[in-house]
């Protein structure tokens, strides 16, 4: 087995729906205003639903997806900026949820980059034989983070989850891009529960909500995202031309149409889906992926980019084929 | 400089070159929003190699501010 590849997606988001006219009577906003800077027209709030809930659904439907039995998982990573609690870990829950016992269990918080570390590190676990076959989960409550008075943020973000069981192959991923500059982390922050003890006074002064500069984190998207795609395609000498999907973390579809244009590609190979739930952070790209896979809209052999941007500051992108063969032994490939 | 900016400014925000000028203001005359802005910003710092901070962006409504400001910062024109 040469590499990894991705044989299973799943998703959950709360039932909940919050659209842009119901913030309106919340925050001095607009449908039109929120649509038109953004792409984003409703998104999924969770009222009951905890970050691990919502992480277990996912992770259910991408092992059934698999045909797979969740004691075959030897590593799950839940990929989460808003862990319900901090031990145990997302990626413990959802292991306890599926019943099973033998899986090493972590989260990872990189932020919107999440995802793409996760399934970085879960594919080198892999390919170093340290176990055969992975779940990588994005799972996020946004909705705890936002400051609900603060119409610049809280208009953006919705909760979720997706995942993908990945698994040791002959094909699929090909190429991995990533790297961080903390340098410049102070132009995306949230600080959560800070931290004190008896020595300390505790920490005031400090708003616990999440704390975006805009117009850095737009040009750091816009400038970083077709560079990060840029070098993998280059280290994984593949031609644009034959790159079929670019999923693209879905924070803003402004963002997303300015990083196609620097890179010279057509719209319409940047699928997008945050018109329906906002930005997920670490979740957004695999329910993307899981929507694509159940509605049969990749193929055996598709070329496929996935890359992530966010808070810290990180990036990421990872270049794979689309391996579908497995599903015509097991009987479970997608119909159009 | 106002050539240059003309070219630019009629890129980004998908307007008449030969319609704007020193006076145009970016949101009421060109209907730019904050993050055609943005990308204006970057189109003006990849073009004249200068960097423009977030808080400088509130002072710069019209085409004539942004060429005084270039100016300040040193860039010929």
């Amino acid at each position: 087995m040469k590499t990894t590849k991705i044989i299973g997606t799943g998703s959950c988001v709360p039932d909940r729906i919050v659209t842009n006219d119901e913030l309106a009577g919340v925050v001095d906003t607009s449908d039109s205003w929120i649509q038109e800077r953004t792409g984003i027209c409703r998104r999924h709030i969770s009222v009951k639903e905890t970050t691990s809930e919502l992480a277990a659904e996912a992770a259910r439907a991408a092992v059934l997806d698999a045909g797979i039995l969740p004691e075959d998982l030897g590593l799950i990573i839940a990929a989460t900026s808003s862990a319900d609690t901090v031990m145990p870990t997302v990626a413990c829950r959802v292991q306890a949820a599926l019943g099973n016992r033998s899986a090493v269990c972590f989260d990872l918080n990189a932020a919107c980059s999440g995802f793409l570390y996760s399934l970085n590190v879960a594919h080198s676990m892999i390919k170093s034989g340290l176990c055969s076959t992975a779940l990588v989960v994005g799972a996020e409550n946004m909705s705890k983070t936002i400051d609900w008075t603060d119409r610049g943020t809280c208009v953006l973000f919705g909760d979720g989850a997706g995942a993908c069981v990945l698994q040791a192959s002959d094909d699929g991923w090909i190429s991995t891009v990533s790297g961080a500059d903390g340098l410049r982390g102070d132009v995306l922050t949230y600080a959560g529960n800070t931290l004190h003890n008896f020595l300390t006074a505790p920490l005031s002064g400090e708003t616990p909500y999440m704390k975006m500069d805009g117009q850095a984190v737009f040009k750091f998207a816009v400038k970083t995202v077709p560079a990060c795609i840029n070098s993998l395609l280059e280290q994984a000498g593949c031609r644009k031309q034959d790159v079929r999907w670019y999923l693209l973390h879905q924070a803003n579809e402004r963002i997303i149409s300015a990083a196609a244009r620097r890179l010279g590609e057509p719209i319409e190979k940047f699928p997008i889906n945050l018109n329906e739930y906002g930005n997920t952070s670490a979740a957004s790209i695999p329910i993307l992926l899981d929507e694509m896979n159940r509605e049969g809209r990749l193929e055996q052999g598709d070329k496929i980019v996935l890359a992530g941007f966010g808070a810290g500051l990180t990036w990421g992108a990872t270049l794979l084929t689309w391996q579908d063969d497995h599903r015509k032994m097991n009987g479970t490939k997608k119909g159009k | 400089m106002l050539e240059k900016m003309r070219e630019i400014i009629a890129e980004q925000l998908n307007a008449e070159a030969e319609s704007i000028t020193e006076a145009s203001s970016f949101k009421e005359d060109l209907g730019a929003d904050s993050l055609d802005l943005f990308e204006l910003v970057m189109a003006l710092e990849e073009e004249y190699h200068v960097e423009i901070p977030s808080e400088d962006l509130a002072n710069l409504s019209t085409v004539g501010d942004v060429m005084n400001y270039l100016k300040e910062k040193g860039v010929e024109g």
